[in-house]
């Protein structure tokens, strides 16, 4: 069981991130990504992270996806062109990062001491995960919020008109 | 682990999540390397954070850390401020420049 | 239970609440043609069948026999793919509510009136709502028209300004409960009938008030209507579907309708526990204990349906702005002092 689901949704992710390189309109991009973030929420479900398969979908499928799609939309983007550095970069890109995607495997593959992820065990509450961070973890989740804010103003106050004002002028 | 003793029952060794973790992680940086809109190429780096958070979650599994998953959240909260902030300056370039292509936006001074 | 037989007996849950549903959907519609029509003095539908009740199959057969118009610009893989995203996350919700007593159960601890007991199904109904953005964003961006683009930009704002506020307003419910399965929040809200409930006992009046305002928003529905009325913007997102594509984004509204009013009424209303409690004792006969409980579940989402044609028949539309005020500078303030009060009561109480 375990096993059908993985393949399946690992599968949907791998597609989908194949998928938002081959495609040249930035929305289906979108949209591929989004499918592989619902495909990894599963995942996260199957290793027993029930709280961050629900976080990563509201958070990331349902929020910040929605964001680019806004900007996608709002600003008209259209299909990529070919250009000169866009061949080079493939042509030099890809061998690259099958190398490097080589070693990583070569080393995942070596280690000892991983064991197999099984349904029914190490399903972590939500009260769990709760305690740690509202105890341990207080701190940085205070700072995270702090953060949050100065990024909400910091993208009211870049996208707003009055922004170019300064740089035109005689 | 051998070949032959998987069926369709059996458990799913963890390194098949970090093999999963890390082509994700390359084929993020791939996009980021080969795509020419400003959006996609934002798009790939969200791919790559996506990738790490798998990796997190495996190994959260691994050793029954629940700071593994803490580290996830705040990695989204990142993502997420990252995001609002990085598409207010795409949306800045954007009016200044016309234009989304990476490959027109490469000077500083037009 | 074997693994067939689970499947077996969960596909038949799923093709029974999902056929519940659809009917439901069209009856709905119904309902409120009819309601809105004795409120503005005249009679609804009344020719088709005896009080109008065979007019949604009528309808129905309408829209499938319409001409469906495609025009020739559109971006053809988003405007066919916008209302299946739309009407499939308005009817997945559903998988997670539970509506009938669980104590009633099969072999193994089956539940047969709930399709899927999820640890957090709370959230799951959350981050399906936000995943519902996506039809009506994509909807009026594919139709390549600038009437349609700003009305589902318009209406996409509404909807996630208004899901912080609807999420703020349910954590003080989650609160109460501690915990984030549906089946135990209902479960915890069944000691006392009336009394007990979330809505009177649980002093969430503030949370239902903000919870029924969001809901409004989200399932664009006066008075928060204004990105599909008929007046503004040529009919919004919308505009350039027919047939049976308008059929599905008109089916996945009444479809959130009554998500929203099943949430409501688990979270606030006690779900399928009867509102005299202990008085009278509970039956003896498995099929009354079965049927009793949801017999109550669907008069409390009756009765929150009828509040929501109520005020359809009854109140002005907002302006937008005044909208994204009333959502940002009210709702979600007021939502983090509920959850600031329930909180500090409950330190208090323990």
């Amino acid at each position: 069981m375990h096993l059908v689901l993985f393949l399946i949704f690992a599968g949907f992710c791998l597609a989908g991130a194949i998928n938002l390189l081959i495609q040249r309109h930035p929305i289906t991009s979108a949209l591929s990504l989004i499918v592989v973030m619902t495909s990894l929420a599963v995942l996260y479900l199957l290793l027993g992270a029930e709280f961050l398969a629900a976080a990563q979908v509201i958070v990331y499928a349902g929020a910040i996806m929605v964001l680019f799609t806004f900007v996608v939309m709002l600003l008209n983007a259209s299909r990529e062109e070919r250009t000169l550095g866009s061949r080079a970069a493939a042509v030099l890109g890809f061998p690259a990062i099958v190398v490097i995607l080589a070693l990583i495997a070569t080393v995942i593959l070596h280690a000892q001491g991983l064991s197999t992820a099984a349904m029914r065990e190490g399903i972590t509450s939500t009260q769990d995960l709760s305690t740690v961070l509202f105890t341990n973890l207080l701190l940085p989740f205070e700072v995270t919020s702090v953060l949050i804010l100065v990024a909400i103003l910091g993208a009211v106050a870049l996208a707003r008109r009055g922004a170019g004002e300064g740089t035109e002028g005689q | 682990m051998n070949i032959a003793s998987v069926h369709m029952f059996s458990d799913v060794p963890l390194s098949w999540y970090l093999l999963l973790s890390a082509a994700l992680f390359c084929l993020g940086v791939v996009g980021f390397l080969i795509k020419r809109n400003l959006i996609t190429v934002f798009m790939s780096i969200e791919l790559m954070l996506n990738g790490v958070n798998l990796s997190f979650v495996t190994f959260a599994h691994q050793w029954h850390a629940v700071k593994g998953q803490i580290f996830v959240f705040f990695v989204m909260m990142v993502a997420a401020a990252e995001a609002a902030v990085g598409l207010a300056i795409i949306i800045a370039v954007f009016r200044a420049r016309s234009t989304l292509a990476v490959d027109r936006i490469d000077l500083m001074k037009l | 239970m074997t693994l067939l037989q689970f499947f077996l007996w969960s596909l038949l849950k799923v093709v029974v609440v999902t056929v519940i549903l659809l009917m439901a959907v069209a009856y709905t519609v119904l309902l409120e043609r009819k309601l809105v029509g004795r409120i503005q003095n005249r009679w609804g539908p009344s020719r088709v069948g005896p009080f109008g009740l065979l007019q949604p199959l009528v309808d129905g057969a309408k829209s499938f026999l319409k001409e469906d118009i495609v025009p020739t610009a559109v971006y053809r893989p988003l405007y066919l793919l916008a209302p299946i995203i739309g009407l499939s996350c308005a009817m997945i919700s559903i998988a997670v509510v539970p509506f009938g007593d669980p104590a009633v159960t099969g072999s193994g601890g089956f539940h047969f009136f709930e399709i899927s007991d999820v640890n957090i199904g709370l959230l799951v109904i959350l981050g399906i709502t936000s995943i519902g953005v996506y039809g009506i964003a994509l909807a009026g961006w594919s139709s390549n028209n600038k009437y349609s683009l700003l009305g589902s930009l318009r209406s996409s704002a509404q909807l996630i300004s208004y899901e912080l506020a609807l999420g703020l307003s349910l954590v003080g419910v989650v609160l109460l409960a501690g915990n984030l399965n549906l089946r135990v929040i209902v479960e915890s809200q069944a000691r006392h009938g009336l009394l007990s409930w979330n809505l009177f006992g649980g002093f969430q009046f503030v949370a239902f008030f903000i919870y029924l305002m969001a809901a409004y928003a989200e399932t664009n529905r006066s008075p928060f209507d204004l990105p599909e009325a008929e007046s503004e913007l040529t009919a919004g997102y919308h505009t350039e579907y027919s047939s049976m594509k308008f059929a599905m984004f008109f089916m996945a509204e009444y479809a959130n309708m009554i998500t929203v009013g099943c949430v409501a009424t688990l979270l606030f209303l006690g779900g399928w526990t009867s509102p005299f409690g202990s008085l009278f004792p509970t039956p003896n006969n498995i099929l009354l204990q079965s049927i009793l409980p949801i017999f109550w579940f669907v008069l409390k989402v009756f009765s929150f349906l009828f509040l929501y044609v109520w005020v359809r028949g009854t109140l002005p539309r907002f302006r937008y702005d005044q909208l994204m005020n009333f959502g940002w500078v009210y709702l979600m303030p007021l939502a983090i002092l509920n959850i600031l009060a329930t909180s500090l009561w409950l330190a208090y109480r323990s």
